[in-house]
Protein backbone atom coordinates (compact mmCIF):
# COMPACT_ATOMS: atom_id res chain seq x y z
CA UNK A 1 0.00 0.00 0.00
CA UNK A 2 2.84 2.40 0.88
CA UNK A 3 4.43 1.34 -2.39
CA UNK A 4 1.27 2.25 -4.28
CA UNK A 5 1.16 5.76 -2.79
CA UNK A 6 4.85 6.38 -3.44
CA UNK A 7 4.57 5.20 -7.03
CA UNK A 8 1.42 7.24 -7.54
CA UNK A 9 3.19 10.32 -6.18
CA UNK A 10 6.19 9.80 -8.45
CA UNK A 11 4.02 9.27 -11.54
CA UNK A 12 1.77 12.22 -10.70
CA UNK A 13 4.91 14.33 -10.42
CA UNK A 14 6.11 13.05 -13.79
CA UNK A 15 2.83 13.97 -15.48
CA UNK A 16 2.70 17.40 -13.83
CA UNK A 17 6.29 18.10 -14.94
CA UNK A 18 5.21 17.25 -18.48
CA UNK A 19 2.31 19.70 -18.17
CA UNK A 20 4.57 22.49 -16.97
CA UNK A 21 6.96 21.81 -19.85
CA UNK A 22 4.20 22.36 -22.40
CA UNK A 23 3.02 25.88 -21.53
CA UNK A 24 1.42 26.23 -24.97
CA UNK A 25 -1.04 23.45 -24.10
CA UNK A 26 -1.80 25.10 -20.76
CA UNK A 27 -2.32 28.49 -22.37
CA UNK A 28 -4.66 27.14 -25.03
CA UNK A 29 -6.64 25.08 -22.56
CA UNK A 30 -7.18 28.36 -20.67
CA UNK A 31 -7.97 30.50 -23.71
CA UNK A 32 -10.71 28.13 -24.86
CA UNK A 33 -12.99 28.53 -21.81
CA UNK A 34 -12.35 32.28 -21.72
CA UNK A 35 -13.45 32.45 -25.36
CA UNK A 36 -16.52 30.38 -24.50
CA UNK A 37 -17.45 32.74 -21.68
CA UNK A 38 -17.22 35.75 -24.00
CA UNK A 39 -19.09 34.10 -26.88
CA UNK A 40 -21.91 32.46 -24.94
CA UNK A 41 -22.42 35.44 -22.68
CA UNK A 42 -22.65 37.82 -25.65
CA UNK A 43 -24.68 35.54 -27.93
CA UNK A 44 -27.19 34.03 -25.48
CA UNK A 45 -27.06 36.62 -22.68
CA UNK A 46 -29.67 38.79 -24.40
CA UNK A 47 -32.20 36.06 -25.12
CA UNK A 48 -31.99 33.70 -22.15
CA UNK A 49 -33.02 34.85 -18.68
CA UNK A 50 -33.00 31.74 -16.50
CA UNK A 51 -35.54 31.66 -13.71
CA UNK A 52 -34.03 32.57 -10.32
CA UNK A 53 -30.72 33.99 -11.58
CA UNK A 54 -29.68 37.66 -11.46
CA UNK A 55 -27.96 37.42 -14.84
CA UNK A 56 -27.15 34.97 -17.62
CA UNK A 57 -23.46 35.33 -16.63
CA UNK A 58 -24.26 33.85 -13.20
CA UNK A 59 -26.09 30.99 -14.90
CA UNK A 60 -23.37 30.46 -17.51
CA UNK A 61 -20.13 30.35 -15.49
CA UNK A 62 -20.84 27.06 -13.63
CA UNK A 63 -21.86 25.57 -16.99
CA UNK A 64 -18.64 26.65 -18.71
CA UNK A 65 -16.61 25.38 -15.76
CA UNK A 66 -18.10 21.88 -15.95
CA UNK A 67 -18.04 21.86 -19.76
CA UNK A 68 -14.33 22.77 -19.74
CA UNK A 69 -13.60 20.04 -17.20
CA UNK A 70 -15.51 17.50 -19.34
CA UNK A 71 -13.68 18.40 -22.55
CA UNK A 72 -10.33 18.45 -20.74
CA UNK A 73 -10.88 14.90 -19.53
CA UNK A 74 -10.47 13.76 -23.16
CA UNK A 75 -6.81 14.72 -22.71
CA UNK A 76 -6.51 11.97 -20.12
CA UNK A 77 -7.35 9.38 -22.76
CA UNK A 78 -5.01 11.05 -25.22
CA UNK A 79 -2.23 11.03 -22.62
CA UNK A 80 -2.67 7.31 -21.89
CA UNK A 81 -2.73 6.50 -25.63
CA UNK A 82 0.39 8.59 -26.19
CA UNK A 83 2.25 6.86 -23.36
CA UNK A 84 1.26 3.49 -24.80
CA UNK A 85 2.38 4.41 -28.31
CA UNK A 86 5.71 5.80 -27.13
CA UNK A 87 6.54 2.80 -24.97
CA UNK A 88 6.41 4.74 -21.67
CA UNK A 89 3.72 2.44 -20.29
CA UNK A 90 5.74 -0.67 -21.16
CA UNK A 91 8.73 0.83 -19.39
CA UNK A 92 6.66 1.56 -16.28
CA UNK A 93 5.09 -1.88 -16.41
CA UNK A 94 8.54 -3.47 -16.47
CA UNK A 95 9.41 -1.76 -13.17
CA UNK A 96 8.67 -3.23 -9.73
CA UNK A 97 5.75 -0.87 -9.11
CA UNK A 98 2.07 -1.05 -8.43
CA UNK A 99 0.63 -0.97 -11.94
CA UNK A 100 -2.48 0.80 -10.71
CA UNK A 101 -0.27 3.76 -9.88
CA UNK A 102 0.39 4.30 -13.61
CA UNK A 103 -3.28 5.08 -14.26
CA UNK A 104 -3.85 6.99 -11.02
CA UNK A 105 -0.74 9.10 -11.66
CA UNK A 106 -2.34 10.18 -14.92
CA UNK A 107 -5.81 11.04 -13.57
CA UNK A 108 -4.34 12.82 -10.53
CA UNK A 109 -2.17 15.12 -12.64
CA UNK A 110 -5.00 15.85 -15.04
CA UNK A 111 -7.30 16.68 -12.13
CA UNK A 112 -4.76 19.19 -10.82
CA UNK A 113 -4.77 20.84 -14.23
CA UNK A 114 -8.57 20.85 -14.34
CA UNK A 115 -8.60 22.50 -10.92
CA UNK A 116 -6.30 25.26 -12.15
CA UNK A 117 -8.35 25.88 -15.30
CA UNK A 118 -11.62 25.86 -13.28
CA UNK A 119 -10.26 28.63 -11.07
CA UNK A 120 -9.34 30.63 -14.19
CA UNK A 121 -12.92 30.22 -15.47
CA UNK A 122 -14.37 31.60 -12.21
CA UNK A 123 -11.91 34.52 -12.20
CA UNK A 124 -12.79 35.30 -15.83
CA UNK A 125 -16.45 35.20 -14.84
CA UNK A 126 -15.78 37.82 -12.15
CA UNK A 127 -14.39 40.12 -14.85
CA UNK A 128 -17.61 39.65 -16.81
CA UNK A 129 -19.92 40.51 -13.93
CA UNK A 130 -20.29 37.18 -12.13
CA UNK A 131 -21.64 37.82 -8.60
CA UNK A 132 -20.95 34.97 -6.19
CA UNK A 133 -23.27 35.17 -3.19
CA UNK A 134 -22.17 32.20 -1.06
CA UNK A 135 -19.08 32.03 1.21
CA UNK A 136 -15.64 30.99 -0.02
CA UNK A 137 -15.91 27.49 1.46
CA UNK A 138 -19.11 26.80 -0.47
CA UNK A 139 -17.61 28.20 -3.67
CA UNK A 140 -14.48 26.06 -3.33
CA UNK A 141 -16.69 23.03 -2.68
CA UNK A 142 -18.45 23.78 -5.96
CA UNK A 143 -15.12 23.89 -7.82
CA UNK A 144 -13.92 20.69 -6.15
CA UNK A 145 -17.18 18.85 -6.92
CA UNK A 146 -16.78 19.77 -10.59
CA UNK A 147 -13.17 18.50 -10.55
CA UNK A 148 -14.21 15.24 -8.87
CA UNK A 149 -16.88 14.76 -11.52
CA UNK A 150 -14.26 15.37 -14.23
CA UNK A 151 -11.98 12.87 -12.50
CA UNK A 152 -14.64 10.16 -12.77
CA UNK A 153 -15.16 11.00 -16.45
CA UNK A 154 -11.38 10.82 -17.00
CA UNK A 155 -11.58 7.11 -16.14
CA UNK A 156 -14.04 6.59 -18.99
CA UNK A 157 -11.40 8.02 -21.32
CA UNK A 158 -8.67 5.92 -19.73
CA UNK A 159 -10.75 2.86 -20.58
CA UNK A 160 -11.38 4.20 -24.07
CA UNK A 161 -7.62 4.64 -24.61
CA UNK A 162 -6.90 1.12 -23.33
CA UNK A 163 -9.48 -0.29 -25.73
CA UNK A 164 -8.77 1.87 -28.79
CA UNK A 165 -4.99 1.87 -28.23
CA UNK A 166 -4.22 4.84 -30.46
CA UNK A 167 -4.10 8.58 -30.04
CA UNK A 168 -6.05 9.26 -33.24
CA UNK A 169 -8.64 6.68 -32.22
CA UNK A 170 -9.28 8.38 -28.89
CA UNK A 171 -9.54 11.79 -30.58
CA UNK A 172 -12.03 10.42 -33.08
CA UNK A 173 -14.27 8.59 -30.61
CA UNK A 174 -14.11 11.01 -27.67
CA UNK A 175 -16.54 13.61 -28.97
CA UNK A 176 -19.37 11.10 -29.47
CA UNK A 177 -20.30 10.74 -25.78
CA UNK A 178 -19.03 14.19 -24.77
CA UNK A 179 -21.15 16.43 -26.99
CA UNK A 180 -24.63 15.10 -26.13
CA UNK A 181 -23.74 15.04 -22.43
CA UNK A 182 -22.51 18.64 -22.42
CA UNK A 183 -25.15 20.19 -24.69
CA UNK A 184 -28.25 18.19 -23.77
CA UNK A 185 -27.91 19.49 -20.22
CA UNK A 186 -28.51 22.63 -18.20
CA UNK A 187 -25.00 23.79 -19.16
CA UNK A 188 -25.94 26.72 -21.41
CA UNK A 189 -29.74 26.90 -21.28
CA UNK A 190 -32.46 25.82 -18.81
CA UNK A 191 -33.74 22.25 -19.26
CA UNK A 192 -37.40 23.39 -18.96
CA UNK A 193 -37.30 24.94 -22.45
CA UNK A 194 -36.15 21.73 -24.17
CA UNK A 195 -38.53 19.38 -26.01
CA UNK A 196 -40.17 16.83 -23.71
CA UNK A 197 -38.29 13.75 -24.95
CA UNK A 198 -34.96 15.48 -24.37
CA UNK A 199 -35.92 16.80 -20.91
CA UNK A 200 -36.22 13.21 -19.63
CA UNK A 201 -32.56 12.65 -20.49
CA UNK A 202 -31.31 16.15 -19.75
CA UNK A 203 -32.78 16.53 -16.28
CA UNK A 204 -31.06 13.66 -14.50
CA UNK A 205 -27.88 13.12 -16.48
CA UNK A 206 -24.62 13.79 -14.61
CA UNK A 207 -23.60 17.01 -16.37
CA UNK A 208 -26.90 18.66 -15.41
CA UNK A 209 -26.76 17.50 -11.79
CA UNK A 210 -23.14 18.67 -11.48
CA UNK A 211 -23.77 22.07 -13.08
CA UNK A 212 -26.86 22.54 -10.89
CA UNK A 213 -24.93 21.58 -7.75
CA UNK A 214 -22.24 24.13 -8.59
CA UNK A 215 -24.91 26.78 -9.16
CA UNK A 216 -26.45 26.00 -5.78
CA UNK A 217 -23.04 26.14 -4.09
CA UNK A 218 -22.17 29.45 -5.83
CA UNK A 219 -25.50 31.29 -5.39
CA UNK A 220 -27.51 29.35 -2.78
CA UNK A 221 -30.24 26.72 -3.06
CA UNK A 222 -32.86 29.40 -4.03
CA UNK A 223 -31.65 29.58 -7.63
CA UNK A 224 -32.49 25.89 -8.03
CA UNK A 225 -35.75 26.07 -6.09
CA UNK A 226 -37.03 28.72 -8.51
CA UNK A 227 -37.38 25.96 -11.11
CA UNK A 228 -38.50 23.22 -8.74
CA UNK A 229 -35.12 21.74 -7.76
CA UNK A 230 -32.96 21.87 -4.65
CA UNK A 231 -29.29 21.87 -3.79
CA UNK A 232 -29.63 18.75 -1.64
CA UNK A 233 -31.16 16.74 -4.50
CA UNK A 234 -28.57 17.92 -7.02
CA UNK A 235 -25.64 17.18 -4.74
CA UNK A 236 -26.98 13.74 -3.79
CA UNK A 237 -27.49 12.81 -7.44
CA UNK A 238 -24.07 14.20 -8.40
CA UNK A 239 -22.23 12.28 -5.68
CA UNK A 240 -24.07 9.14 -6.73
CA UNK A 241 -23.10 9.70 -10.36
CA UNK A 242 -19.44 10.33 -9.44
CA UNK A 243 -19.28 7.16 -7.34
CA UNK A 244 -20.98 5.02 -10.00
CA UNK A 245 -18.98 6.41 -12.95
CA UNK A 246 -15.71 6.09 -11.05
CA UNK A 247 -16.47 2.59 -9.80
CA UNK A 248 -17.49 1.29 -13.23
CA UNK A 249 -14.79 2.88 -15.37
CA UNK A 250 -11.88 2.72 -12.93
CA UNK A 251 -12.46 -0.97 -12.26
CA UNK A 252 -12.94 -1.77 -15.96
CA UNK A 253 -9.77 0.20 -16.77
CA UNK A 254 -7.78 -1.59 -14.10
CA UNK A 255 -9.11 -4.95 -15.30
CA UNK A 256 -8.26 -4.14 -18.92
CA UNK A 257 -4.84 -2.80 -17.98
CA UNK A 258 -3.79 -5.81 -15.90
CA UNK A 259 -5.00 -8.14 -18.64
CA UNK A 260 -2.28 -6.85 -21.02
CA UNK B 1 17.89 -33.64 -26.53
CA UNK B 2 17.83 -35.26 -23.11
CA UNK B 3 14.68 -36.85 -21.76
CA UNK B 4 12.49 -34.44 -19.82
CA UNK B 5 13.08 -36.02 -16.43
CA UNK B 6 11.91 -33.54 -13.78
CA UNK B 7 14.78 -34.20 -11.39
CA UNK B 8 17.37 -33.69 -14.12
CA UNK B 9 15.62 -30.57 -15.22
CA UNK B 10 15.90 -28.92 -11.83
CA UNK B 11 19.57 -29.88 -11.65
CA UNK B 12 20.22 -28.46 -15.09
CA UNK B 13 18.61 -25.15 -14.18
CA UNK B 14 20.93 -24.67 -11.20
CA UNK B 15 22.99 -21.83 -12.61
CA UNK B 16 20.47 -20.59 -15.18
CA UNK B 17 19.21 -17.11 -14.45
CA UNK B 18 16.72 -17.01 -17.32
CA UNK B 19 14.83 -20.13 -18.15
CA UNK B 20 11.92 -20.26 -20.56
CA UNK B 21 10.29 -23.66 -20.99
CA UNK B 22 8.07 -24.46 -23.95
CA UNK B 23 6.62 -20.98 -24.13
CA UNK B 24 3.81 -20.46 -26.64
CA UNK B 25 1.97 -17.21 -27.26
CA UNK B 26 -1.09 -16.89 -29.46
CA UNK B 27 -2.66 -13.62 -30.49
CA UNK B 28 -6.01 -14.91 -31.72
CA UNK B 29 -5.14 -17.15 -34.66
CA UNK B 30 -1.60 -15.88 -34.89
CA UNK B 31 1.01 -18.11 -33.27
CA UNK B 32 3.64 -15.57 -32.29
CA UNK B 33 5.70 -18.07 -30.32
CA UNK B 34 5.60 -21.85 -30.58
CA UNK B 35 7.14 -24.00 -27.86
CA UNK B 36 10.15 -21.75 -27.41
CA UNK B 37 12.71 -22.72 -24.78
CA UNK B 38 15.69 -20.69 -23.69
CA UNK B 39 18.25 -21.16 -20.92
CA UNK B 40 20.69 -18.38 -20.13
CA UNK B 41 23.40 -18.93 -17.49
CA UNK B 42 24.23 -16.09 -15.12
CA UNK B 43 26.67 -13.52 -16.48
CA UNK B 44 26.17 -14.48 -20.11
CA UNK B 45 25.31 -12.21 -23.00
CA UNK B 46 22.72 -14.00 -25.07
CA UNK B 47 21.76 -12.75 -28.48
CA UNK B 48 18.25 -13.44 -29.66
CA UNK B 49 18.54 -13.20 -33.39
CA UNK B 50 15.83 -13.31 -35.99
CA UNK B 51 14.12 -11.39 -38.77
CA UNK B 52 11.30 -8.92 -38.21
CA UNK B 53 8.22 -10.59 -36.81
CA UNK B 54 10.10 -13.73 -35.76
CA UNK B 55 8.82 -13.55 -32.18
CA UNK B 56 11.86 -12.01 -30.46
CA UNK B 57 9.95 -9.19 -28.83
CA UNK B 58 7.16 -11.56 -27.82
CA UNK B 59 9.64 -13.79 -25.99
CA UNK B 60 11.27 -10.76 -24.36
CA UNK B 61 7.87 -9.48 -23.27
CA UNK B 62 7.06 -12.82 -21.65
CA UNK B 63 10.39 -12.85 -19.80
CA UNK B 64 9.97 -9.25 -18.65
CA UNK B 65 6.39 -10.00 -17.43
CA UNK B 66 4.72 -7.65 -19.92
CA UNK B 67 2.87 -10.52 -21.57
CA UNK B 68 1.44 -13.74 -20.15
CA UNK B 69 2.28 -16.83 -22.19
CA UNK B 70 -0.60 -18.86 -23.59
CA UNK B 71 1.24 -21.95 -22.36
CA UNK B 72 4.63 -22.80 -20.90
CA UNK B 73 6.56 -21.10 -18.11
CA UNK B 74 9.46 -18.76 -17.71
CA UNK B 75 11.64 -18.23 -14.64
CA UNK B 76 13.98 -15.33 -13.96
CA UNK B 77 16.34 -15.92 -11.06
CA UNK B 78 13.97 -18.71 -10.02
CA UNK B 79 10.89 -16.46 -9.95
CA UNK B 80 7.93 -17.37 -12.12
CA UNK B 81 7.08 -14.52 -14.51
CA UNK B 82 3.33 -15.03 -14.22
CA UNK B 83 3.06 -15.72 -10.48
CA UNK B 84 5.93 -13.65 -9.09
CA UNK B 85 5.94 -10.76 -11.55
CA UNK B 86 6.95 -8.14 -9.04
CA UNK B 87 10.01 -10.09 -7.86
CA UNK B 88 11.01 -10.58 -11.49
CA UNK B 89 10.58 -6.88 -12.25
CA UNK B 90 12.74 -5.89 -9.30
CA UNK B 91 15.78 -7.66 -10.77
CA UNK B 92 15.40 -6.87 -14.45
CA UNK B 93 16.06 -3.75 -16.45
CA UNK B 94 14.31 -3.38 -19.79
CA UNK B 95 15.18 -1.10 -22.67
CA UNK B 96 12.68 -1.35 -25.46
CA UNK B 97 12.62 -1.03 -29.22
CA UNK B 98 11.95 2.66 -29.12
CA UNK B 99 13.57 4.90 -26.60
CA UNK B 100 10.91 5.09 -23.89
CA UNK B 101 12.27 8.25 -22.36
CA UNK B 102 10.29 11.38 -21.82
CA UNK B 103 11.11 14.08 -24.35
CA UNK B 104 9.75 16.88 -22.21
CA UNK B 105 11.79 16.01 -19.14
CA UNK B 106 15.54 16.35 -18.73
CA UNK B 107 17.80 13.33 -18.82
CA UNK B 108 18.33 13.57 -15.08
CA UNK B 109 14.60 13.83 -14.32
CA UNK B 110 13.94 10.78 -16.47
CA UNK B 111 16.47 8.70 -14.55
CA UNK B 112 15.41 9.99 -11.12
CA UNK B 113 11.79 9.07 -11.81
CA UNK B 114 12.75 5.56 -12.86
CA UNK B 115 14.97 5.37 -9.76
CA UNK B 116 12.04 6.32 -7.50
CA UNK B 117 9.96 3.65 -9.21
CA UNK B 118 12.67 1.11 -8.39
CA UNK B 119 11.77 2.06 -4.80
CA UNK B 120 15.04 3.91 -4.20
CA UNK B 121 14.94 6.77 -1.72
CA UNK B 122 15.20 10.27 -3.15
CA UNK B 123 18.90 10.60 -2.35
CA UNK B 124 19.68 7.11 -3.66
CA UNK B 125 17.76 7.85 -6.85
CA UNK B 126 19.74 11.08 -7.30
CA UNK B 127 23.07 9.32 -6.72
CA UNK B 128 22.19 6.47 -9.07
CA UNK B 129 21.07 8.91 -11.77
CA UNK B 130 24.36 10.78 -11.47
CA UNK B 131 26.34 7.58 -11.67
CA UNK B 132 24.48 6.33 -14.75
CA UNK B 133 24.72 9.71 -16.50
CA UNK B 134 28.47 9.62 -15.94
CA UNK B 135 28.86 6.07 -17.23
CA UNK B 136 26.94 6.83 -20.39
CA UNK B 137 28.76 10.16 -20.98
CA UNK B 138 25.57 12.16 -20.58
CA UNK B 139 26.59 14.33 -17.63
CA UNK B 140 26.96 17.41 -19.77
CA UNK B 141 23.48 17.06 -21.29
CA UNK B 142 21.88 15.90 -18.04
CA UNK B 143 19.83 19.02 -17.39
CA UNK B 144 18.62 19.59 -20.91
CA UNK B 145 15.20 18.37 -22.06
CA UNK B 146 15.53 15.07 -23.89
CA UNK B 147 13.92 16.53 -27.01
CA UNK B 148 17.21 18.35 -27.64
CA UNK B 149 19.15 15.04 -27.61
CA UNK B 150 20.43 13.28 -30.71
CA UNK B 151 19.14 9.80 -31.55
CA UNK B 152 22.22 8.18 -30.10
CA UNK B 153 22.02 10.12 -26.84
CA UNK B 154 18.37 9.19 -26.49
CA UNK B 155 19.17 5.47 -26.85
CA UNK B 156 21.95 5.84 -24.32
CA UNK B 157 19.55 7.49 -21.88
CA UNK B 158 17.02 4.73 -22.47
CA UNK B 159 19.74 2.18 -21.77
CA UNK B 160 20.64 4.24 -18.71
CA UNK B 161 17.06 4.10 -17.45
CA UNK B 162 17.24 0.32 -17.51
CA UNK B 163 20.42 0.46 -15.40
CA UNK B 164 19.22 2.75 -12.62
CA UNK B 165 17.83 -0.14 -10.58
CA UNK B 166 21.16 -2.06 -10.78
CA UNK B 167 19.45 -5.00 -12.49
CA UNK B 168 20.90 -8.52 -12.37
CA UNK B 169 19.38 -9.14 -15.77
CA UNK B 170 19.38 -6.56 -18.51
CA UNK B 171 16.91 -7.09 -21.34
CA UNK B 172 17.57 -5.07 -24.45
CA UNK B 173 15.07 -5.24 -27.27
CA UNK B 174 16.78 -4.12 -30.46
CA UNK B 175 18.79 -1.42 -28.72
CA UNK B 176 20.46 -0.15 -31.88
CA UNK B 177 17.68 -0.42 -34.46
CA UNK B 178 17.52 2.72 -36.54
CA UNK B 179 20.85 4.11 -35.40
CA UNK B 180 23.57 4.96 -37.86
CA UNK B 181 26.55 2.57 -37.88
CA UNK B 182 28.94 4.88 -36.04
CA UNK B 183 26.54 5.38 -33.13
CA UNK B 184 25.74 1.68 -33.13
CA UNK B 185 29.38 0.83 -32.58
CA UNK B 186 29.60 3.47 -29.86
CA UNK B 187 26.64 1.86 -28.09
CA UNK B 188 28.26 -1.57 -28.42
CA UNK B 189 31.24 -0.25 -26.50
CA UNK B 190 28.97 0.84 -23.65
CA UNK B 191 27.34 -2.57 -23.66
CA UNK B 192 30.67 -4.38 -23.61
CA UNK B 193 31.65 -2.37 -20.51
CA UNK B 194 28.46 -3.39 -18.77
CA UNK B 195 29.06 -7.01 -19.44
CA UNK B 196 32.46 -6.99 -17.79
CA UNK B 197 30.59 -6.15 -14.58
CA UNK B 198 28.85 -9.52 -14.66
CA UNK B 199 25.36 -8.45 -15.64
CA UNK B 200 23.41 -11.06 -17.57
CA UNK B 201 22.20 -9.58 -20.84
CA UNK B 202 19.46 -10.80 -23.14
CA UNK B 203 19.72 -8.87 -26.35
CA UNK B 204 17.44 -9.08 -29.35
CA UNK B 205 18.69 -7.94 -32.69
CA UNK B 206 18.17 -8.33 -36.40
CA UNK B 207 21.80 -7.47 -37.02
CA UNK B 208 24.10 -10.44 -37.30
CA UNK B 209 27.20 -8.38 -36.74
CA UNK B 210 25.69 -7.10 -33.52
CA UNK B 211 25.07 -10.60 -32.21
CA UNK B 212 28.52 -11.64 -33.45
CA UNK B 213 30.18 -8.68 -31.73
CA UNK B 214 28.40 -8.88 -28.38
CA UNK B 215 26.92 -12.28 -27.68
CA UNK B 216 28.54 -15.25 -25.98
CA UNK B 217 25.81 -17.44 -27.36
CA UNK B 218 23.12 -16.89 -29.94
CA UNK B 219 19.60 -18.22 -30.14
CA UNK B 220 18.17 -18.07 -33.63
CA UNK B 221 14.46 -17.61 -33.83
CA UNK B 222 12.21 -17.63 -36.86
CA UNK B 223 8.43 -17.75 -37.33
CA UNK B 224 7.97 -18.15 -33.59
CA UNK B 225 10.29 -21.12 -33.21
CA UNK B 226 13.80 -21.50 -31.85
CA UNK B 227 15.69 -22.96 -34.81
CA UNK B 228 19.30 -23.03 -33.63
CA UNK B 229 21.43 -22.19 -30.64
CA UNK B 230 25.12 -21.97 -29.89
CA UNK B 231 28.21 -19.80 -29.84
CA UNK B 232 28.74 -17.68 -32.95
CA UNK B 233 31.61 -19.94 -34.04
CA UNK B 234 29.60 -23.11 -33.41
CA UNK B 235 26.79 -21.74 -35.52
CA UNK B 236 29.20 -20.92 -38.30
CA UNK B 237 30.58 -24.42 -37.99
CA UNK B 238 27.07 -25.76 -38.32
CA UNK B 239 26.84 -25.00 -41.99
CA UNK B 240 30.30 -26.53 -42.22
CA UNK B 241 33.33 -25.72 -44.32
CA UNK B 242 34.25 -22.49 -46.01
CA UNK B 243 33.88 -20.76 -49.31
CA UNK B 244 36.57 -20.75 -51.93
CA UNK B 245 36.40 -17.43 -53.72
CA UNK B 246 38.29 -16.60 -56.87
CA UNK B 247 38.26 -14.09 -59.70
CA UNK B 248 40.08 -14.35 -63.01
CA UNK B 249 41.87 -11.48 -64.68
CA UNK B 250 40.43 -12.37 -68.05
CA UNK B 251 36.68 -12.75 -67.82
CA UNK B 252 36.65 -15.26 -70.65
CA UNK B 253 38.59 -17.69 -68.47
CA UNK B 254 36.12 -17.88 -65.57
CA UNK B 255 34.26 -20.85 -67.10
CA UNK B 256 37.49 -22.80 -67.46
CA UNK B 257 38.48 -21.89 -63.88
CA UNK B 258 35.08 -23.10 -62.67
CA UNK B 259 35.60 -26.45 -64.42
CA UNK B 260 39.00 -26.85 -62.72
CA UNK B 261 37.90 -26.02 -59.17
CA UNK B 262 34.72 -28.07 -59.48
CA UNK B 263 36.92 -31.14 -59.81
CA UNK B 264 38.73 -30.23 -56.58
CA UNK B 265 35.80 -29.42 -54.31
CA UNK B 266 33.19 -31.91 -55.49
CA UNK B 267 30.73 -29.03 -55.45
CA UNK B 268 29.05 -26.77 -57.94
CA UNK B 269 30.72 -23.34 -58.11
CA UNK B 270 28.43 -20.32 -58.23
CA UNK B 271 29.66 -18.11 -61.07
CA UNK B 272 29.24 -14.38 -61.39
CA UNK B 273 30.02 -13.74 -65.09
CA UNK B 274 29.94 -9.95 -64.78
CA UNK B 275 32.63 -9.87 -62.12
CA UNK B 276 34.49 -12.85 -63.58
CA UNK B 277 34.35 -14.43 -60.14
CA UNK B 278 33.02 -17.56 -58.49
CA UNK B 279 32.53 -18.99 -55.05
CA UNK B 280 32.31 -22.62 -54.07
CA UNK B 281 31.62 -24.46 -50.85
CA UNK B 282 34.61 -26.53 -49.66
CA UNK B 283 35.53 -28.46 -46.51
CA UNK B 284 37.54 -26.33 -44.12
CA UNK B 285 40.77 -28.35 -43.99
CA UNK B 286 40.75 -29.97 -47.39
CA UNK B 287 43.67 -28.00 -48.77
CA UNK B 288 41.36 -26.90 -51.55
CA UNK B 289 42.97 -23.51 -51.90
CA UNK B 290 46.42 -24.97 -52.54
CA UNK B 291 45.08 -27.42 -55.09
CA UNK B 292 43.10 -24.66 -56.79
CA UNK B 293 46.19 -22.46 -57.01
CA UNK B 294 48.22 -25.26 -58.56
CA UNK B 295 45.51 -26.24 -61.03
CA UNK B 296 44.94 -22.66 -62.16
CA UNK B 297 48.66 -22.02 -62.45
CA UNK B 298 49.32 -25.06 -64.62
CA UNK B 299 46.37 -24.13 -66.84
CA UNK B 300 47.91 -20.68 -67.22
CA UNK B 301 44.91 -18.81 -65.83
CA UNK B 302 45.80 -15.53 -64.16
CA UNK B 303 43.75 -14.78 -61.04
CA UNK B 304 43.08 -11.41 -59.43
CA UNK B 305 41.66 -12.94 -56.25
CA UNK B 306 41.90 -16.31 -54.59
CA UNK B 307 40.77 -16.76 -51.00
CA UNK B 308 39.16 -19.05 -48.48
CA UNK B 309 36.37 -17.36 -46.53
CA UNK B 310 34.82 -18.73 -43.39
CA UNK B 311 31.05 -18.39 -43.51
CA UNK B 312 29.56 -15.22 -42.11
CA UNK B 313 26.68 -15.41 -39.69
CA UNK B 314 24.64 -14.06 -42.58
CA UNK B 315 25.07 -17.33 -44.39
CA UNK B 316 24.10 -19.28 -41.27
CA UNK B 317 21.12 -17.07 -40.86
CA UNK B 318 19.96 -17.35 -44.44
CA UNK B 319 20.41 -21.10 -44.46
CA UNK B 320 18.48 -21.65 -41.27
CA UNK B 321 15.67 -19.15 -41.60
CA UNK B 322 13.13 -19.99 -44.20
CA UNK B 323 13.29 -16.55 -45.82
CA UNK B 324 16.33 -17.13 -47.96
CA UNK B 325 18.41 -19.94 -49.34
Amino acid sequence: MIGFFNDMKTLTRRNLLRLIRTPEVLIFSTIQPVLFVILFDSVFGGSISPLGFDSYTDFLIPGIMVQTAMFASINTGIGVAEDMEKGAIDRFRSLPISRLAILFGRTNADSVRTLAVSIVVVLTGLLFGLRLTENLGSILLGVVLSVLFANSIQWAFVLMALLVRSLEGVQAVAFLPTFPLVFAASTFAPVENMPGWLQVFAEYQPVTTTVDSVRGLFFGSEVLEASGGSLATSITLTVMWIVVIFAVFASLSVWRFSKN
Amino acid sequence: MAAQNPSFESLASGDAIIEARNVSVNFGDVHALIDASLTVPEGQVRGLLGPNGAGKTTLVNVISTLLSPTSGTALVNGFDVTKQGKQVRSIIGLAGQYAAVDNLLTGRENLEIVGSLYQLSRSEAKAQANDVLERLSLTEAADRPVKTYSGGMRRRLDLGASLVGRPKVLILDEPTTGLDPRIRIELWDFLKDLVTEGTTVLLTTQYLEEADALADEITLIDSGRVIAEGTPSALKEKIGGSSLVLATRNSAEIAEAARLVAAIGNAEPVIDEDKASLSMHVDSDSGAIVQAAQALDSAGIAVSELALQSPSLDEVFLRLTKGGN
